[in-house]
């Protein structure tokens, strides 16, 4: 008797857990590679051909003819999106040639970016972060992509630490011996000199 | 409720006046009898071989039991982040599009796989699409090279492959995955392979029970060149105006080498969520074996425990009443 009772209760939900697929993982976009496909076929009918990122991705929309009011941003890290497909007047990244303003209608752009200041405009409001470095990407169709390895919002700066850092790599740089430890000391400098400068202007 | 206690101890009962019917002897599943349980002159079928499967197999159970739930506990950690990063290959897919069939001299299938098993299939199917991939571009002028991250592919790609394997990495997920480790190790892939082509083979995590492999393809900044020079998917790419350094090719490759780090990233983290899934339901479909055995041993047991008692009544009764009659 107890047998039985306790037979059902394992059959009870047990995977329960995450049945539901992510949200953000939209396949929307069903259009393998047909030629991969194809080939996979000839050479391995038996098995399944592996997805590819093109399948599991929202397709991005077509250059529209006349430039739209809004540039849509995704502002993406290693560990979170900070801004996805959000609709914003204006963003200024800093790439490696200086502060780029990008506006609605920018041209098409592929640009590095060094330390520094990223500010989204979005009406009236300015929304400011530190990024280290990474790319930006402007497509034709005013959607800009900013893909950085870290970012922290301004506010979250210690001021102290920043100048003790400076001050460190630059000690390092006048003590250094070999190349790579003058490089990495040179690193440090300059992300640091960005911070001092994102903090003081 | 008594009698359950003494059978569970396995013990006779001595004055047994049972209010069931004593049914006739049933031949046990269990053969011998072990000798040092039977007190002289009287034979008894042992139930001990019944017992000591069933307190392994109950064991088993607890085992396979609690590896599921420390699976379960893991996965939910490693599920955010692999859902936050999700969002970091795609600007490079949407820039630089994917082209799994692209013509390349030299490719270099990155094989992400588990160092731990008991993950159900998930490191064999990953493993059988790497040999697909290398069957897919091998012709005359063309050769493919393997990079293994984890143990488990290394063990099933070194038996038939071994000459073409450039790079093992193991001990992965030793400590908690972060962006740095995983460009650290995309640079020494970098540094130490050469190819025209990156095709990183993970298994995306859908759910908790279905994983789907996936191939992504990392090109070299030559490649990217060429392509975009013949037109076709990356034609659009000479549309961009490219800011900053010496050259045009200084920033590809730098976004070469960013694109593959951002994308190993999320294929290591994915994979890390589908061996926790895989692991799951390996080890909950495991623990419901194990329940479905220790009740067939249940029964086998009480079937053996009823049989020894009725044959020691019948012999103490058949010795009774040749001692009257």
């Amino acid at each position: 008797m107890l047998r039985q009772a306790s037979r059902l209760l394992a059959r009870a939900p047990i995977l329960a857990a995450r049945a539901r697929p992510f949200s953000t993982d939209l396949p929307a976009a069903q259009s393998a590679d047909a030629t991969f496909t194809e080939a996979w076929a000839k050479v391995i009918p038996n098995m399944d051909p592996p997805k590819t990122p093109l399948s599991f991705m929202q397709p991005r929309p077509p250059t529209p003819s006349s430039i739209p009011s809004k540039l849509t941003v995704n502002f993406v890290l290693p560990y979170s999106s900070e801004l996805a497909t959000k609709e914003v007047d204006m963003v200024i990244v800093p790439a490696t040639t200086g502060q780029m303003g990008v506006l609605p209608g920018h041209v098409a752009t592929i640009a590095e970016l060094k330390p520094g200041v990223l500010s989204v405009h979005e009406g009236t409001e300015v929304t400011k972060y530190f990024v280290s470095s990474g790319f930006v990407f402007i497509h034709a169709n005013s959607f800009a992509d900013i893909i950085a390895v870290e970012a922290v919002p301004l506010d979250q700066l210690d001021a102290n630490l920043v100048q003790k850092g400076l001050a460190d790599f630059t000690s390092k740089l006048s003590s250094g011996t070999t190349d790579l430890e003058k490089a990495e000391a040179q690193i440090g400098i300059d992300v640091h000199s960005a911070l001092n400068s994102a903090l003081t202007g | 409720m008594a009698m359950a206690a003494l059978r569970r101890e396995g013990r006779r009962f001595a004055p047994l006046i049972s209010p069931r019917p004593i049914t006739a002897v049933r031949s046990s599943p269990i053969a011998p009898s072990h000798e040092d349980e039977c007190p002289i002159g009287v034979r008894y079928i042992s139930t001990q071989v019944v017992r000591n499967r069933m307190k392994s197999v109950k064991n088993i159970q607890k085992i396979t039991k609690a590896m599921k739930m420390v699976a379960a506990s893991k996965l939910r950690a490693v599920q955010t982040k692999a859902e936050n990063s999700r969002g970091l290959w795609q600007p490079f897919t949407a820039l630089l599009g994917d082209l799994p069939s692209v013509d390349v001299k030299k490719s270099v299938v990155v094989t992400i796989s588990s160092d731990k098993g008991l993950c159900g299939g998930i490191n064999s199917t990953s493993v059988k699409i790497s040999k697909g991939i290398h069957k897919l571009n091998s012709g005359p002028e063309k050769e493919t090279q393997y990079v293994i991250l984890g143990e488990k592919a290394k063990a099933q790609l070194i038996r038939d492959s071994k000459k073409d394997i450039e790079l093992i990495i193991t001990e992965l997920q030793k400590n908690p995955l972060n962006y740095t480790q995983v460009s650290v190790l995309a640079d020494e892939i970098l540094k130490n392979v050469e190819f025209d082509a990156l095709r990183i083979v993970f298994n995306k995590f859908h759910s908790v029970v279905s994983f789907v492999p996936t191939v992504s393809t990392v090109l070299s900044p030559e490649i990217v060149e060429r392509e975009a020079e013949s037109g076709g998917k990356l034609g659009d790419l000479d549309n961009y105006e490219v800011e900053g350094g010496e050259t045009k090719g200084e920033i590809l490759q730098n976004l070469a080498e960013f694109q593959f780090s951002c994308v190993m990233f999320n294929a290591v983290l994915e994979n890390a969520c589908s061996e926790q899934g895989a692991r799951m339901s390996a080890m909950d479909s495991s623990s419901r074996n194990a329940g479905d055995m220790l009740d067939r041993l249940t029964l086998t047991y009480n079937r053996t425990r009823q049989a020894s008692i009725t044959t020691e009544l019948i012999e103490i009764i058949s010795g009774a009443s040749a001692l009257e009659g």
